[in-house]
């Protein structure tokens, strides 16, 4: 059984979306249960702060040793930041993937798309738990 | 039942399998074996289980017009007979390919011993380190040589090395709606014609001119020059990279490694990437390869390097191991993804030329280098004196002569007399480019030459007096270069021979035990055929030597081509594409310019099976089509009512459909006329993906079955030696409709009036390796090569038979029965025992084998091909170890064994581990290391633990890790 913690909201394509305090901001990353099925992480190719993105549209790439996969933009919005810290250990995305291996900020255009996203019990059932 | 010159053929009076026919050494079941493996199976004779295995309709119900089979002495008369028709010139053409000495002692333990050629693409590194560890140093080599960070293990050739390097340039920064790549117009004339055939497909617009009227306007992605120039010129490009930077365009320098032992490298005087060709480190020219290309660049673009690097892990216990990093940049994984279709590298010839700069070091090469130098200078002060002049004064080793028009004619016919080659430029311009073999005497023949009979104006003993550098302060190089020990230890030849054993040692090659790889068909290399390989007649040649010195090579190919379109029922077969990849994008091109001549050129869609090889999608993709996926059914096989709809839905613009056969499941699929015929109705053609024609040749064809191209992969089926990972050769049969599109070339006409471009830089690719095919089906004759076709089929079935009871097989045809090569399930035990494929695979090592393909075509799951072969003690010897792993498996299912901590998960193990006095599994070392009889005599074993492939990842070192590294 993967985490799925009930604070979060998700994505088809396993990505989640925490709130932050500032209201039009989120953080967003990959599921406990993708980086599980990716195996080791070993690079994240990340955007820029200031690259605006749609909703679905590809922001960045995530490989493991064998498999490599797209990132997908979970809501439209502007990047705010990203986190550095993947750059010399993509490894995080593994051990912490909703705490340190979080992977991008964005502020987002219209936050009322929130609610278009999986609750963790859609979530749940969408990858079979 | 098969009808022979009138007799029938049965399974015991099996001409085939006497002694006196070549079948009886390459075939590995004997007589009575395949009795007893047709009875478990269930058949009364070969006959009745292939017309069970091979569909009716598309049987080929005649015997392959071609010669029965013939004896190992009378082929090799004969291939005497056909090398003795070429003539060896001494060959100044340059262009790329340089005459040079392979060290003999690389020439008979590298090149001509199979513990290197006949091992495997290094996939299972831990018994793979000794050509890892060559490769490393290639790597390294070209690193220090072209002064970049990051050098990949190789590539097909020079020219395609270039077109990656576009190819590259784009993906670093995209976005140019309408790129434009700036090609220097003194590069190889064959390299800017390969780069403009590849441009033209993914919709860049190449401009060749002078660099130095190069613009970096918008839209320009990137430069590619030639250093030193085709003529010979060194040119200063600090300019030019300048001027190239500050618009974010690359710079890429075609270069030669030994001229960089002495000039500044691109990657100091600021390219962004440097390609070339390393042949003339101890690698002959052999008519045009194989050689192996390179290919370095900077750091930053590391993860848009094509091809396969080696990278520097460590393995479970904290030893630096060596594996394949960042596959997933390759084909096999981005499918249509990927910037690039290139599968293999060309791992023995960079094996030879990384030996052969281990040989001399860097004070060697330098060596080498001024002598090449000091000879070209010596020759150039005389054709002064003979009041020639020289097109430019900066050069390495070649020179450009200006001459009066009158002349030239006389000029080439003089050198003809004395059996030496030069290049004509122009009606005006004769170029000479020396290389390590050219002696002072070579030189004064030369002179001789230029002198047109006239009396020497000097004495020729005096011409070896003068010692002046023809390059400028400004662009000697001054950095050193291969500090690694390893450039320094091996001097001599004791040494040398020892490292070269030492490496072969640690690797697992068909001289040990079968490698069973599904889609690889690693069968024998008899020594017959590879002969010929050795041989001055076909390996001294160089490419663009004039055709009629090549003779012996123009009949063989001619007799190739004819075989092979027998073989696959085609009209015409190019041989020029020098791998799988590169005969499917070839293939492609050919349908796309088929379209475009009857004014379709809109039709580039291309449907491609869900199942389909990685490289398929990525090679439409380099064939600038647009890939539509088919879906698969539950059994593997092509969802017909899905390619209907696919097929129907872009009936308008539909180009092809790319199919493999049998399918990548290692199944006939009953329907693929059917799939042919839907393909043709809403006009598109069918390109046969040719990887499995071992389990095709004599039984039936791709162009009776509808295919309109087909490559053929000559290093599986046939035989010419996986080399370690490369070399191979991908030529295309082609049906009549296609045979004018067929590759051209700008140098040798190959008269293909309409040529969808030039795919290699030479005309008949790897042409010193098809030899090798030749000798195979001269050897085999019609019957031989039928009857390994029904042994592999026999071969793979006995083995899905015997594993059968003991795993989920997956996939099979009629009767439960599969082509050549089966699948057997090993996801469910994840479940059941927590153990994966890869603990399986490694476990496999223990037993002296080399795991079959891991996680092809379906994640989780063994694809098994044994080959025709592999005797049935070999397959039982191989299946008794699967079954034993299967027990292993059960104990701990039961109980009986740690989920974390046995056999498998530990696997492979070291003869270090199982010897330490620290040993704390919880099973005995005699079952970790000996678990069977077999072993106890012979086994490589694994020289390092499982190796952590995410470490080295995350950690990217790709040259010669220090030395205290090693503990």
């Amino acid at each position: 059984m993967s985490n799925v913690p009930d604070d979060l909201v998700y994505t088809q394509e396993h990505e989640y979306v925490a709130r932050t305090d500032d209201s039009n901001v989120v953080r967003v990353g990959i599921t406990d249960y993708a980086q599980g099925e990716l195996g080791d992480v070993v690079f994240v190719r990340l955007p820029k702060p200031g690259d605006r993105f749609n909703a679905h549209q590809s922001f960045g790439e995530i490989e493991a040793v064998k498999a490599v996969s797209e990132l997908y933009s979970p809501l439209a919005g502007e990047v705010v930041e990203i986190n550095n810290a993947l750059d010399s250990d993509s490894g995080i995305v593994n051990r912490d993937p909703y705490g340190d291996g979080w992977m991008v900020k964005l502020r987002l255009s219209n936050p009322a798309e929130l609610k278009d996203l999986l609750t963790p019990k859609a979530y749940r059932s969408h990858i079979g738990e | 039942m098969t009808s022979v010159l009138g007799r029938k053929l049965s399974t015991p009076t099996l001409d085939v399998l006497h002694p006196s026919h070549f079948a009886y050494r390459h075939i590995g079941p004997r007589r009575s074996d395949v009795g007893e493996m047709l009875e478990l199976l269930g058949y009364e004779s070969l006959e009745s289980l292939i017309d069970t295995v091979v569909p009716e309709e598309i049987r080929l119900r005649r015997p392959l017009a071609l010669p029965p089979g013939r004896s190992e002495r009378e082929v090799l008369q004969a291939l005497r007979g056909i090398a003795g028709m070429n003539r060896v010139f001494r060959s100044y053409i340059g262009m790329g390919y340089a005459g040079c000495f392979t060290p003999q002692v690389i020439q008979r333990n590298v090149l001509e011993n199979p513990g290197w050629y006949t091992a495997y693409t290094p996939y299972q590194a831990e018994i793979a380190q000794g050509r890892l560890e060559a490769l490393l140093n290639y790597q390294t080599m070209v690193s220090d040589l072209t002064g970049l960070e990051i050098a990949n293990a190789s590539l097909l050739d020079e020219a395609t090395a270039a077109a990656e390097a576009m190819h590259l340039s784009q993906a670093v920064h995209p976005g140019a709606d309408a790129p434009i790549y700036l090609v220097d117009d003194r590069c190889h004339p064959q390299t800017i014609a390969v780069v403009q055939t590849r441009a033209e497909a993914r919709g860049i617009r190449v401009q060749v001119a002078d660099p130095d009227t190069f613009g970096f306007k918008p839209g320009v992605i990137g430069a590619l020059v030639q250093y030193p120039a085709t003529d010979g010129q060194v040119r200063d490009f600090r300019t030019l990279c300048q001027k190239a930077h500050e618009a974010k365009a690359l710079v890429t320098a075609a270069t030669d490694l030994l001229s960089l032992t002495l000039l500044v490298p691109p990657g100091e005087w600021g390219a962004d990437v440097a390609v070339g060709n390393s042949q003339r480190f101890g690698v002959p020219m052999g008519y045009g390869g194989p050689h192996a290309a390179f290919f370095a660049t900077r750091d930053e673009y590391k993860r848009f390097l094509p091809g396969r690097i080696i990278g520097v892990s460590k393995d479970r216990d904290g030893k630096p191991a060596l594996r394949m990093a960042l596959q997933t940049r390759e084909q096999h994984i981005r499918r249509d993804k990927a910037t690039s279709n290139v599968c293999t590298a060309q791992v023995l010839l960079a094996v030879m030329a990384s030996m052969y700069a281990v040989y001399h070091g860097p004070s060697g090469l330098r060596r080498i280098a001024e002598r090449v130098h000091t000879r070209t200078v010596i020759l150039a002060n005389a054709l002064r004196r003979l009041r020639y002049k020289l097109v430019h004064e900066v050069f390495f080793d070649t020179i450009c002569v200006e001459v009066e028009n009158w002349a030239l004619p006389r000029l080439l016919d003089a050198a003809r007399a004395r059996n030496i080659n030069l290049r004509q430029i122009s009606s005006t311009r004769l170029s000479v480019a020396l290389d390590e073999t050219v002696t002072l005497g070579d030189v004064a023949d030369l002179i001789t030459i230029f002198s047109l009979n006239e009396a020497l104006p000097f004495m020729l003993d005096d011409i070896g007096v003068k010692r002046d550098r023809a390059i400028p302060r400004a662009l000697a190089r001054t950095t050193s270069f291969m500090e690694h020990p390893v450039f320094h230890r091996h001097h001599s030849e004791t040494e040398m021979l020892r490292y070269i054993k030492r490496l072969e040692a640690r690797d697992l090659s068909l001289t040990s035990a079968m490698i069973p790889l599904g889609s690889c068909t690693m069968k024998l290399n008899a020594t017959t055929e590879m002969m010929p390989v050795s041989w001055r007649e076909f390996n001294r040649l160089h490419p663009f030597a004039p055709r009629d010195q090549a003779a012996g090579y123009q009949l063989l190919f001619s007799q190739l081509e004819y075989q092979l379109a027998e073989i696959t029922g085609f009209a015409a077969v190019s041989l020029q594409p020098n791998a799988g990849s590169q005969g499917e994008y070839a293939g492609l091109l050919v349908i796309r310019a088929f379209h475009r001549s009857r004014g379709e050129g809109h039709r580039t869609t291309c449907l491609i099976p869900q199942s389909a090889h990685g490289t398929n999608p990525a090679s439409a993709v380099m064939a600038g089509m647009q890939v539509v996926p088919v879906k698969s059914d539950a059994r593997g096989n092509i969802d017909v009512a899905d390619l209907r709809a696919k097929a129907a839905a872009h009936r308008d613009s539909l180009a092809a459909l790319m199919i493999t056969y049998p399918s990548t499941h290692g199944v006939f699929e009953a329907s693929v006329r059917e799939i042919c015929r839907i393909v043709h109705d809403h006009g598109g053609q069918v390109y046969m993906d040719g990887a499995n024609m071992n389990a095709q040749v004599g039984l039936c064809r791709p162009g009776d079955i509808g295919a309109d191209v087909c490559h053929l992969n000559l290093h599986k089926t046939f035989c010419i030696p996986h080399g370690g990972g490369g070399p191979g050769m991908g030529p295309i049969g082609v049906a009549a409709h296609l045979v004018p599109f067929l590759p051209g070339h700008p140098i040798v006409d190959l008269d293909h009036p309409a040529a969808c471009g030039t795919i290699s830089a030479a005309p008949w690719g790897s042409a010193a390796i098809l030899p090798i095919s030749w000798a195979y089906i001269a050897l085999m004759g019609y019957d031989g090569l039928t009857e390994a076709t029904q042994i592999a089929i026999l071969n793979a079935n006995y083995v899905a038979r015997r594993l059968s009871e003991h795993y989920p097989l997956l996939y099979s045809g009629r009767n439960g029965l599969i082509a050549h090569e089966c699948i057997i399930d090993t996801r469910p035990f994840k479940a059941s025992a927590g153990v994966d494929v890869e603990d399986i695979a490694k476990r496999i090592i223990d037993y002296g084998f080399h795991p079959p393909t891991v996680s092809f075509p379906v994640p989780g799951t063994l694809m098994i091909e044994p080959t025709e072969s592999e005797s049935k003690e070999e397959l039982d010897r191989f299946c008794d170890a699967l079954i034993a792993i299967r027990e292993e498996i059960r104990e701990v299912e039961e109980g009986r064994a740690a989920r974390d901590n046995n056999l498998l998960t530990n696997a492979p193990h070291t003869l270090e581990q199982v010897i330490s006095d620290s040993w704390d599994r919880p099973y005995p070392r005699e079952r970790a290391a000996y678990p069977t009889r077999a072993v106890r005599e012979h086994k490589v074993w694994p020289t390092v633990g499982r190796i952590d492939s995410a470490y080295g990842d995350r950690n990217l070192v790709c040259s010669c890790p220090p030395v205290e590294a090693y503990g």
